[in-house]
């Protein structure tokens, strides 16, 4: 390659000044860079009203892709089970002939369940879904595994709510703008999960590990082991996640800390499900006004 | 490589369009990868706003000013997920050092570009991961891969570049 023309900027101040300034510009730039990544580490949510606005730019259209991906995907399978439906149809009677049994059993044991709770005067919560979205898009360059989600403030998602799959826990919601919201997966290297064992309820922590899968940490107990396969499901605890929702099973057997596989893929989702937190935020009470009430003066002595 | 121009008299772009190309490839570069519709699991997706800024750096020099790193930095923090100001930082960095490589290697070829380009992608990708994640994260083995996957890239970005600013006209 030749070497560059016109570095010699001749007599031209003209010249002489612009590329001058370029260079100072350009200095200027990093410092101003060295800037924002200190506010932004400092106060995260610092950017998030910039961030959520673009990012409502770029939802609809990965929305649009993902829609039209998914038509692409869907004609080989269309292709497939139209060959498939005699097998598929007696496989299927087979298995409603099998399910009919487990699901009296299942029947018999909810009736159970709701009169011992009863007894117990437990209520349960009922589960607010806020909107069913899909997860459209990811931070597929960066090392935070974070997710776009094409619902946003307008649909009533808000930061702080859960997000789950039909089948288990995807993450929460970080950011909202207008119609996006970003979402933190539970296989980030900053989320955090109190977890239980389905087994026997051992309490733990799942902490993504950033590559696709969670690390299980026992929480209080040590020389705790981990099968491979057990079952983590979420406790309520912290009061974002409903309990029971679940996590991860453990892929290999370890001691105290455990690699576990997320239970839901959150690129095989169809659908994500915005539910309500679990444990709202305390309001503020009106403390300050309580403060400011002064109690009623004693009448003053008679003369 | 076909050097015949089928179209020799055809007008350049005016220089306000031609200087602006530069700018909307990279621009689209950093938003194609925030709407490829996968939610991927690990980061293996090359920065491609990235490779085109280095692209266009090194293969046409005065394409971009020497200050252009820091807004298409801002605009691709926007989109990546990456703390803001971490690419403004990095990307900045880049063209200083490339300004200083430049003074002293004055006639280049295409391997030592490459080459350019290869460190400034792995300085980019391993101090934007120490900027974004604690240091106990483990995703070194994804970090190698997006690194090895992105450098092999360039000579891609590089044939596209050519192309564009061959279209573009010799706008100095």
């Amino acid at each position: 390659m030749a070497p560059a023309r016109d570095r010699r900027t001749g007599f031209s101040r003209r010249r002489q000044y612009s590329a001058f300034f370029a260079y100072v510009l350009a200095i200027a730039g990093a410092l101003v860079g060295i800037a924002l990544l200190v506010v932004s580490s400092f106060n995260p949510p610092a950017f998030a009203a910039l961030r959520m606005t673009v990012a409502s730019v770029a939802a609809p259209v990965a929305s649009g892709l993902d829609a039209t991906v998914g038509v692409v995907r869907a004609v080989p399978d269309a292709i497939g089970s139209w060959f498939r439906v005699h097998g598929e149809n007696a496989e299927l009677r087979a298995q409603v002939a099998r399910d009919a049994r487990l699901l009296t059993r299942a029947r018999v044991m909810a009736y159970d369940n709701r009169r011992l709770r009863a007894l117990l005067a437990l209520r349960d919560r009922s589960e607010d879904v806020v909107v069913t979205a899909r997860l459209v898009a990811s931070s597929a360059t960066s090392a935070r595994r974070f997710a776009l989600l094409n619902a946003g403030r307008f649909q009533g998602v808000r930061p702080g709510m859960p997000v789950r799959g039909p089948v288990g826990l995807v993450g929460r919601v970080l950011e909202t703008g207008p119609i996006a919201a970003r979402v933190l997966l539970v296989t980030d290297p900053e989320s955090l999960v109190p977890v239980r064992r389905t087994r026997d309820g051992l309490p733990a922590l799942a902490a993504g590990r950033g590559d696709g899968r969670v690390d299980i940490r026992s929480v209080n107990a040590t020389n705790v082991r981990f099968q491979p396969g057990e079952m983590f499901v979420t406790t309520g605890t912290g009061g974002i996640y409903p309990p029971g929702i679940p996590v991860a099973a453990i892929a290999a057997s370890a001691i105290d800390s455990a690699i576990a596989v997320p239970i839901a893929a959150p690129d095989a989702l169809d659908f994500a499900l915005v539910e309500r937190p679990f444990l709202p935020m305390p309001v503020s009470t009106p403390r300050a006004a309580a403060a400011t009430h002064v109690p009623p003066q004693a009448p003053p002595p008679a003369p | 490589m076909n050097t015949i121009d089928h179209q020799p008299f055809r007008m350049p772009l005016p220089p306000g369009r031609a200087r602006a190309v530069p700018w909307l490839t990279v621009i689209g570069g950093s938003a194609l990868t925030a709407v490829v519709p996968v939610v991927a699991s690990f980061a293996l997706l090359p920065p491609l706003g990235l490779v085109l800024l280095l692209t266009w750096r090194l293969l046409a020099r005065f394409s971009l000013r020497a200050w252009a790193a820091a807004p298409l930095g801002l605009f691709d923090d926007l989109l990546s997920g990456q703390p803001l100001g971490s690419a403004v930082l990095l990307w900045s960095a880049c063209f200083l050092t490339i300004d200083l490589i430049e003074q002293r290697l004055v006639f280049r070829d295409f391997w030592q570009d490459w080459l350019i380009a290869s460190g400034c992608i792995a300085f980019c990708l391993v101090a934007g991961r120490w900027i974004a994640l604690p240091l106990g994260a483990r995703v070194d083995l994804v970090l190698l891969a997006q690194i090895v996957i992105t450098i092999a890239l360039f000579p891609l970005s590089a044939r596209f570049v050519a192309w564009i600013d061959r279209k573009r006209g010799a706008a100095a």
